[in-house]
């Protein structure tokens, strides 16, 4: 090694060359993707969005076009249950839901989710005659090892299931994982949320539901605890401190 | 292809495998074997790493002070990562979610310092770069042997593909709730290792 290269100006020189050089790379790259990634992240929203209103076959691939044709992204307040003004395509429920101003610090949290976003993106799903033929809600809440998130399509009686679909879960692979299984998703379609009383009773069952419990759903065999959770974060979600203002408010008037 | 060249890109598929005998990025190698695809994926993005910062550092070797060597390999590894996992978010946004945080975890395998500090100082660009995707390679096939085993007792499937009708699916196969979880791979790893030297006797340490 020869020693004029181990000089101080020489290294800090060189060591400032290569990080403007590895800086470029990067920035380049995060730029030039960015419009691309974005795009990707709508794609799986949408996908999922169309997932739980039951269009994905009608969508037969062509998601985005569908999505914008049929679907219709509202955001309400969740005490009130009030449509409010705001862009949907900027409310970002992670970020809100650890915002103070933004959200509320949960006294009764049986979901597990800690901080609750004061207001909620909903998406409301058109027929071909532009009537309300299904909404669908964003849930979250506590499965086994970490939050589970997903969302719910109700037929516009705002209390008949048509899809129940998990986006991001970190549950165990073949136990609660088996959330993401299309055996057990087929098992919601015409589920109620809601008992009589408007209480919301839908559950999952262990050992397996009886045919004719219209609020029950096998629970995954293996998985106790995410079982729970997801019985949890749905009578959480459709419960006073969700979405069941909203769907008193509007039950029949969309 | 010079002889010299294939040797450099074929041997640590086998002869001298980063995981089975260098025993190194074992970390990884439990964590994203679960399905092939992940392994694969994942396999193309390590090559990429070794196979490029083998290149720039072999290219620059002369000229980077051995007092901070370490630090100048680090953070080109680590804008090659960066751009790696950009690249995977923007055009396979499904695997880059699975994948989630064990592609930027490529920094930190020690396959690819490995390769940087004990190849690519010394050695010229060109041979550097296939080492790197030899390496790449190497640490590939294991994966890609791990990830088999693993997809097909833990899912019953390959890439996806149902092989094994599983149980909850009305099959008949019961799905080995162990090899799902990422332990598991010790227990295979640990076998290729034994089948290996068994094989190349020669690869057995001596006591």
């Amino acid at each position: 090694m020869s020693n004029n290269k181990e000089t101080f100006g020489k290294t800090v020189g060189f060591v400032f060359a290569v990080c403007i050089v590895c800086a470029a790379l990067v920035s380049v790259s995060a730029v030039q993707l960015k419009p691309r990634q974005v795009a990707n992240k709508l794609l799986d929203k949408q996908t999922l969005v169309l997932e739980a209103a039951g269009l994905q076959d009608k969508a037969a691939g062509n998601i985005v076009a569908t999505y914008n044709k049929y679907v219709e992204a509202r955001m309400i307040d969740l005490e009130t249950g009030k449509f409010v003004e705001g862009n949907p395509d900027l409310f970002e429920e992670r970020r809100n839901a650890r915002d103070p101003k933004k959200s509320e610090k949960l006294a009764n949290d049986p979901a597990g989710i800690n901080r609750q976003a004061n207001e909620a993106v909903i998406y409301l799903v058109h027929d071909d005659a532009g009537k309300v033929a299904s909404i669908v809600l964003p849930i979250v809440g506590s499965g086994l090892w970490d939050l589970m998130y997903g969302y719910v399509g109700l037929e516009a009686d705002l209390n008949t299931v048509k899809n129940v679909v998990y986006s991001d879960h970190k549950e165990t692979p073949g136990l609660g994982a088996e959330v993401m299984n299309p055996k057990w998703k087929a098992l919601w379609p015409g589920k109620r949320i809601y008992n009589g009383k408007g209480e919301p009773v839908v559950n999952l069952v262990k050992g397996g539901a009886d045919a004719n419990d219209v609020h029950g759903v096998d629970a995954l065999s293996g998985a106790t605890l995410t079982s729970n959770g997801v019985t949890r974060t749905l009578q959480f979600w459709f419960g006073e401190q969700g979405y069941k203002p909203f769907i008193a408010a509007n039950r029949g008037s969309l | 292809m010079s002889s010299d060249a294939k040797k450099v890109l074929s041997s640590p598929i086998v002869d001298n495998n980063p995981i089975a005998l260098q025993v190194l990025g074992i970390c990884s190698a439990l964590a994203v074997t679960s399905s092939m695809a992940n392994a694969l994926v994942m396999t193309l993005a390590v090559v990429m790493v070794t196979a490029f910062s083998n290149l720039f550092i072999s290219t620059i070797r002369n000229h980077i002070p051995s007092s901070v060597r370490i630090i100048v390999q680090m953070a080109i590894i680590a804008s090659l990562v960066i751009v790696v996992d950009q690249v995977l978010k923007a055009f396979s946004y499904q695997l880059s979610k699975e994948l989630s945080v064990f592609v930027g975890l490529i920094i930190t395998n020690c396959i690819v310092m490995g390769r940087a500090e004990a190849f690519a100082m010394k050695e010229k660009p060109m041979v550097s770069f296939l080492d790197g995707i030899g390496n790449g390679l190497g640490y590939g096939f294991i994966l890609m042997l791990v990830a088999f085993f693993r997809e097909l007792f833990g899912f019953g499937t390959i890439f996806g593909i149902e092989i094994l009708p599983l149980v909850q699916n009305d099959g008949w196969y019961q799905a080995n709730g162990l090899l799902v979880l990422p332990f598991s791979s010790f227990f295979i790893i640990g076998l290729i290792i034994w089948a290996i030297r068994q094989w190349k006797p020669e690869q057995v340490e001596k006591d």
